[in-house]
């Protein structure tokens, strides 16, 4: 362990206060380079709230967020996407009446140049540009499992389809880091399976750290590499899926609010 | 495959125009033509209101894209058409008589005042209301959805009010005041300058400023700014997390529609040929409000025929019912004071009754896909 991964993501003590509910407490943590790494709770321990500061929804009390080299911390949420940051929502969030692929064409916008004349004359920059957009976005519809509905409106796929089609429109950001927010969350235990193996596939295929909520510990104890917990806005523990299994607080944690993970 | 519906819905109203432009243009003057017939074509299809109703469908796109594709509510939308008449007025007659400038004018050089010609005054109307979209988008854009429209309410109410007593900014005179502006220049088109009453020919103009703006809307609908607004509109959260910037993207749809209600207004001034302050009220953004979501928000095909449709029974079909109705019945009903009671219920009854407009974008989509089908395979047979 003498060289330390590179840290594609840092963030050095995130506070975020409600009123005067202190959701994220003074948590540092960081995202090595194509790693998976996980974190977990019990509701309401201010995972999402820490997510929404990474990508710029919420500004933190008090704490800097570094993004590949950038610091991030006070960037309009847009500029952080587009500096390859991606995230899907805890409740699923498309754009309902476009299709599938014109969700990923969204994500791609920072990307893509043509300004209103180009668009209304059709230059043929503009052409070439759409096309190889459009390619990118079946390429990747494709590569999450979901191609065959690439023109369909979003609203129509089913739960699961949607969950793929939201990880979809993050890759077709280019990220450096996905953020997940629960994917798995309303899958049966064979679906989640199907998610592991995607997560392999996105890690073995892409350059892309995976940063993941979820509360399903078979999903979380097979993927990761490590495990952050997070209890009422504190860190708790960190450290490999064994260490935490075995870990007194984070055992007491999830029993004293019996919830979530089996 | 099937001819696609999107040119399905072009074909219509392409066969409309053709028929329309013939009976003004060539069965109206014609002396064989029986009195039944042209008095019947006056009451019910009179040239002013088609050529009017197609002043509507201009302005209505450009609020379609601001409402409809965007999501932005804009109950202020009159005033772009008050600006752009203005610009008609100030730049195509000899209001400014102190000056004498002539751009590619339609009049002689003698003439005072200044006078460029109608196609430039069109980009000028569409470009300083372009201007102003952004000035008071600017500001006001970060607002929810409900100030929003609070704000443009007001600027709706405020700009038609400068120029109804703009006679005497510090001793200038900006607009004549209630009297309005009068007599425009005539519309230089090549083989002849169109004045007020060449029906025909202006018809041909206004329904070539639609088709333009039918242009804009589909192509810009289909690239990388209309699918940004349609992203704001789905999920303004998750647009921005993926990377859409906010501002930018809602300023560039007060832009276009902006230029749009330019367009129509510079329009409007020929029609009409003046500018009246009094005629920029409350009720037309309102009316033209009705027309989108009449038509089916964010729908080109559908907000046309709301604008067709309102317009008409607003400016001929309810009086021309009134008529017949009261002379058959000997009753005197004033059926034209209705009007508002009639969109009011119509609104109402779309609200409760069908959200998505008489044609819902979501059929657009799939005329739009089948529409790509072609494209492709039409590209294919090229190579
Ligand atoms: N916008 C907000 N305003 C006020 N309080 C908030 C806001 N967002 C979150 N909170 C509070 O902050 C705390 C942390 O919420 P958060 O959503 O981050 O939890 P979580 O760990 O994601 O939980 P879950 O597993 O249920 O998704 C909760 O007590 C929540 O009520
Ligand atoms: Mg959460």
């Amino acid at each position: 362990m003498a060289l330390s991964p590179v840290k594609v993501l840092q963030a050095s003590n995130i506070s975020v206060a409600f009123g005067g509910l202190l959701a994220v407490n003074d948590i540092s943590f960081d995202v090595p380079e194509k790693s998976v790494v996980s974190l977990i709770g019990p509701n309401g321990a201010g995972k999402t709230t820490f997510f929404n500061v990474l990508t710029g929804l919420y500004k933190p009390s008090a704490g800097t967020v570094t993004y590949d080299g950038t610091d991030t911390t006070d960037l309009p949420p847009h500029k952080i996407a587009e500096l390859g940051m991606a995230r899907t929502f805890q409740n699923i969030r498309l754009f309902g009446l476009m299709t599938a692929e014109e969700n990923l064409l969204v994500a791609m916008h920072s990307h893509l140049k043509s300004g209103i004349l180009a668009t209304i004359f059709g230059t043929p920059n503009q052409r070439k540009e759409e096309k190889e957009a459009l390619d990118r976005a079946r390429e990747i519809l494709d590569f999450v499992g979901i191609g065959k509905w690439a023109g369909e409106y979003a609203r129509n796929l089913s739960y699961g389809d949607q969950r793929r089609l939201e990880v979809a429109r993050a890759l077709a950001l280019n990220p450096k880091v996905l953020l997940l927010d629960e994917p798995t969350a309303g899958m049966n235990p064979q679906e989640s399976q199907i998610f592991i193996d995607f997560v392999y596939k996105v890690r073995a295929e892409r350059d892309v750290a995976i940063l993941l909520i979820e509360h399903d510990m078979k999903v979380v104890m097979s993927v990761s590499e490590r495990v952050t917990v997070l209890d009422q806005g504190e860190k708790i523990a960190e450290g490999s899926p064994a260490d935490i299994k075995s870990n007194q607080r984070v055992i007491e944690a999830y029993l004293g609010k019996a919830k979530g993970g089996k | 495959m099937a001819v696609s519906s999107q040119r399905k819905w072009a074909t219509g109203y392409l066969i409309a125009v053709v028929l329309l432009f013939i009976t003004y243009q060539f069965l109206f003057p014609w002396d064989g033509l029986p009195t039944g017939i042209y008095d019947f074509l006056q009451l019910w299809l009179p040239p002013m209101a088609v050529n009017e109703s197609l002043v509507y469908v201009i302005c209505a796109l450009g609020l379609n894209i601001v409402v409809g594709y965007a999501g932005l509510l804009d109950l202020g939308y009159v005033a772009f058409w008050a600006i752009g008449g203005y610009c008609a007025g100030w730049f195509m007659s000899e209001f400014f008589y102190m000056v004498n400038l002539h751009f590619f004018g339609s009049v002689a050089k003698a003439a005072p005042g200044i006078h460029v010609n109608f196609w430039g005054v069109l980009l000028i109307g569409g470009l300083v209301c372009a201007f102003f979209g952004i000035l008071i988008g600017a500001p006001t854009l970060r607002l929810k959805s409900d100030y929003l429209a609070i704000v443009t309410l007001g600027f709706g109410e405020i700009i038609p009010q400068v120029f109804f007593n703009g006679d005497n900014i510090g001793g200038f005179n900006l607009s004549n005041g209630t009297k309005g502006i009068t007599i425009l220049d005539p519309i230089p088109a090549g083989i002849k300058n169109i004045g007020p009453f060449d029906f025909g020919y202006k018809f041909i103009i206004f329904v070539f400023l639609a088709f333009v703006m039918i242009f804009i809307s589909l192509r810009l609908r289909k690239g990388r700014l209309g699918r940004a607004w349609l992203a704001i509109r789905e999920d303004e959260l998750a647009a921005s997390m993926m990377g859409v910037p906010l501002m930018q993207t809602k300023l560039a749809a007060y832009a276009v529609g902006a230029f749009a209600g330019g367009l129509g207004g510079v329009a409007f001034a020929t029609h009409v040929d003046g500018v009246y302050a009094e005629r920029f009220n409350f009720s037309i953004s309102i009316f033209l409000l009705a027309m989108v979501v009449l038509g089916g928000m964010g729908n080109v095909w559908g907000v046309i025929l709301g604008a067709l449709l309102l317009s008409w029974i607003n400016s001929t079909g309810l009086p021309a019912f009134g008529q017949t109705f009261n002379s058959r019945f000997g009753t005197e009903i004033n059926f034209p004071s209705f009007t508002f009671l009639l969109f009011g219920l119509v609104l109402i009854l779309m609200m409760l009754y069908k959200r998505e407009g008489l044609i819902p974008e979501s059929r657009l989509r799939l005329i739009l896909h089948e529409g790509d089908a072609e494209e492709d395979l039409s590209a294919k047979e090229s190579k």
